[in-house]
């Protein structure tokens, strides 16, 4: 047990650094144009209108935020489930911001109810419509953000030195391992399916019913590079050893989701017989982008000498990276036209500072935790 | 330092075991592939193995039946609809510089689209010269656009709080706001771009035609059944509007035919006289509503195609629904899947934390 107290440590170090005061600033001005938005309705804020009843509050900050978020999943799974224990210095980390990605889509969604105040309506039986994907994903997000919460304990408990309940807490924490790979499983590829019931308004380069299987393996790639992408910058800005030996396992494990994406989703366009779509039909072009960012992600991950190089690495993680949020974006917001037109929308620029205020939050309370929790694995002196 | 020594055996003890775990990966992947081509292979989307059957109509479902030959765009229903529902003014994007009134209330309702403020609206098409009323060349043509109570509605397959419900009996689809979380689902589900929300109201509600459930309440009209002078909208049973509908199709320009007004079976609202006319203009043999996405309960004949008067025209014949609770039915029957893997995440990390915490 006190060997285990020592394994991770917090980074300590000023708090109050340029990118923290800079997130801080972001935070702020978002928080003005919120005032805006709870006092004179969501035009105020937003270009949201009918038409366009979800933009980028609900596209980026809720379903790409969430994706962001997978990084927990993804390592409780490899290292938890599949017992693969050279994970386990990535767990913490990774649940840290898996915490942040969830807790501050939650917000998002708050941000984005058109009548907040009654949002608990979700959680109460005698309201609920099961046959609703959204109430499905809604309970499944709320749940899972407790479990991380409980996931993340630890942390805490170490810190301030609660060790009777962090060793009782440790004996039941398989039961929120456990569920805390079965709730993004299933609300993952549920906010897949979330747009089957918009039908022929989403473009047929999209509209599948395999959309919750393409949500469910973005999800998961986005989680690894996630991990990779955090770990390499982590490296760099805290001064760290890299961890690239585990990284090069994880981009292995990259390489086989995204190349299965990639092959799936010409297999599902083929059967449908929509891949003449991708000549030149409305919207082709968001389709390429997304297939060259997917490929060029997957391509550079070919050869396993790069799988040890962390340049290549991370340059392999931005890509993939990208190529998920272009998929989830063109699958809300990019692909989707209106029952009846005509009908535009782009994102007003307080709609985007809310976005930006939402992940710079994330980025500061990372920043915060990480020095003054033990979340980081402890860096030995021989690896330098 | 001994933990750093456990974890370097680790790694190289694990480096065989790493190979066969990436080889069950890409197995596992492989088979989830050809899983997953065999089911959207042996499930084009018609016939499909993952849709839920539709629903049918209650046998005594309500609608109106819109007549577009008949509308002379007086937009009677426009004003009746507000009055009745208590909805205020609407001005559209053009009027906004003059038609500001006394302060910043409006004095003159022209709204051109539906909106939180408008639950029904008489849109026109035209083109080229304008001249010929109910000709797709060189004409014009009027539309009503209002909720058309799907058999199978999307918006209520979507709403996780049972906002929106459909009646069982009347088939009639209802908003509750006190119920609503403003999540606008329905707005961006509705097949037909009905539900609308208040985006300049801090307090804004979802709103939408419930096809006036409190005149028929008193056996009343609704209002825009109750006003139109021509029978252009006109209220029954879906049965009987079907039956009108299909009657008016098959009338011969030059026919001299009768068309009734306000209840079609002329009992909400009391008995009124309808009046002969000429059938003026071909109609299409297509009723809008029949059959689009499951059938509605509000339908529409016209002389102009549908897709000229901008109604969703590409559409199946199974409301969306069908598909996206099927699949969710599918994954989710009675929580059985969800329970059995939790099972096995739960034996699995029960037997590996007990491995971590005993390093
Ligand atoms: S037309 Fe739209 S709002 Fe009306 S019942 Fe159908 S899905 Fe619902
Ligand atoms: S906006 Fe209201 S009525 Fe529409 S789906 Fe959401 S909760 Fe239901
Ligand atoms: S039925 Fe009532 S609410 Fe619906 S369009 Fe007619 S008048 Fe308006």
């Amino acid at each position: 047990m006190s060997s285990q107290a020592h394994e991770h440590q917090p980074l300590g170090g000023r708090v109050l650094t340029l990118p923290f005061l800079i997130c801080a600033a972001l935070v702020a001005v978002a928080g003005v144009i919120l005032f805006q938005r709870y006092t004179q309705g969501l035009a105020a804020a937003s270009n949201l209108n009918d038409g366009y009843p979800w933009g980028i509050w609900v596209a980026i900050d809720v379903v790409i935020g969430s994706a962001f978020g997978c990084a927990g999943y993804v390592i409780a799974l490899l290292c938890y489930i599949l017992n693969r224990g050279e994970y386990h210095p990535l767990v913490r980390p990774a649940v840290l911001a898996s915490l942040f990605g969830y807790g501050l889509a939650g917000l998002a969604v708050l941000v984005d109810l058109g009548r907040y105040w009654n949002f608990y309506h979700m959680m109460l039986p005698w309201y609920a419509q099961p046959n609703s994907v959204m109430l499905e994903v809604g309970l499944c997000v709320a749940t899972y953000t407790l479990v991380l919460v409980v996931e993340f304990a630890p942390a805490f408990l170490e810190r301030f030195g609660i060790e009777g309940l962090r060793a009782k807490l440790n004996r039941v924490l398989w039961v929120f391992i456990a569920l805390g790979v079965l709730l993004p499983t299933m609300h993952q590829s549920s906010l897949g399916t979330m747009m089957v019931i918009v039908g022929h308004k989403l473009s047929p380069l999209w509209q599948s019913q395999m959309l919750p299987v393409f949500f469910l393996l973005t999800a998961i790639l986005m989680g690894f590079a996630i991990v990779v992408w955090e770990s390499v910058m982590a490296s760099l800005n805290f001064r760290r050893p890299m961890e690239t030996p585990v990284l090069s396992k994880l981009a292995g494990l990259m390489l086989v989701v995204a190349s299965l994406f990639v092959v799936l989703r010409f297999v599902d366009l083929i059967v449908r017989g929509q891949i003449g779509q991708i000549f030149g039909g409305p919207q082709s072009g968001w389709f390429v982008a997304e297939m060259v960012l997917m490929i060029s992600g997957l391509a550079l991950l070919i050869p396993k000498a790069n799988r040890n190089r962390s340049r290549a690495l991370f340059l392999s993680a931005s890509l993939l990276l990208a190529a998920g949020i272009l998929y989830r974006l063109n699958v809300y917001l990019i692909g989707f036209t209106p029952a009846v037109g005509p009908w535009h929308y782009f994102p007003s620029v307080k709609e985007i500072m809310v976005t930006v205020g939402v992940f710079a939050l994330e980025i500061a309370l990372y920043l915060l935790f990480v020095k003054k929790l033990p979340v980081m694995h402890a860096v030995h002196p021989e690896h330098g | 330092m001994s933990k750093n020594m456990m974890s370097k055996n680790k790694t190289s003890g694990a480096s065989v075991s790493r190979r066969g775990f990436l080889r069950n990966a890409v197995k596992g992947s492989a088979a989830a592939a050809a899983a997953a081509c065999t089911t959207v292979v042996a499930a084009p989307p018609e016939a499909n193995a993952l849709q839920r059957p539709p629903k049918p109509l209650p046998p005594d479902a309500v609608g109106l039946l819109y007549d577009s030959t008949l509308c002379i765009g007086c937009k009677a229903c426009v004003t009746a609809c507000k009055e009745v529902n208590h909805m205020p003014p609407d001005v559209g994007a053009a009027q906004q510089g003059w038609n500001a009134g006394g302060g910043d209330k409006p004095i003159y309702d022209s709204p051109v689209e539906l909106s939180a403020k408008t639950l029904n609206v008489i849109k026109a098409y035209s083109h080229g010269t304008g001249a010929t009323k109910d000709a797709a060349e060189n004409g014009f043509a009027f539309i009503k656009r209002q909720c058309l109570h799907c058999a199978d509605p999307s918006c209520v397959s979507v709403c996780p709080v049972s906002a929106m419900t459909k009646d069982a009996k009347t088939g009639i689809v209802n908003h509750d706001p006190s119920a609503c979380i403003g999540c606008r689902y329905c707005v961006l589900s509705c097949p037909f771009g009905v539900p609308k929300y208040d985006y300049n109201d801090a307090f804004g509600e979802i709103k939408k035609c419930q096809l006036c459930k409190q005149q028929l309440a008193k056996n009343e009209l609704p209002g825009c059944a109750d006003v139109c002078p021509t029978g252009a909208t006109l209220f029954g049973r879906t049965e009987d509007l079907k039956a009108e509908a299909k009657r008016r199709t098959a009338l011969k320009v030059g026919e001299y035919t009768h068309y009734p007004r306000g209840d079609i079976a002329g009992k909400v609202g009391g008995p009124r006289s309808g009046h002969e006319k000429l059938v003026e203009a071909a109609y299409q043999t297509h009723i809008y509503g029949e059959k689009e996405l499951g059938g509605t309960q509000c339908l529409a004949v016209s002389a102009v195609p549908f897709d000229k008067l901008n109604l969703p025209t590409n559409v199946p014949e199974n409301g969306y629904p069908t598909l996206s609770e099927g699949i969710q039915h599918t994954l989710y029957a009675g929580m059985i899947a969800p329970a059995t893997v939790f099972a096995g995440l739960a034996y699995l990390a029960h037997r590996n934390t007990k491995n971590h915490t005993d390093e």
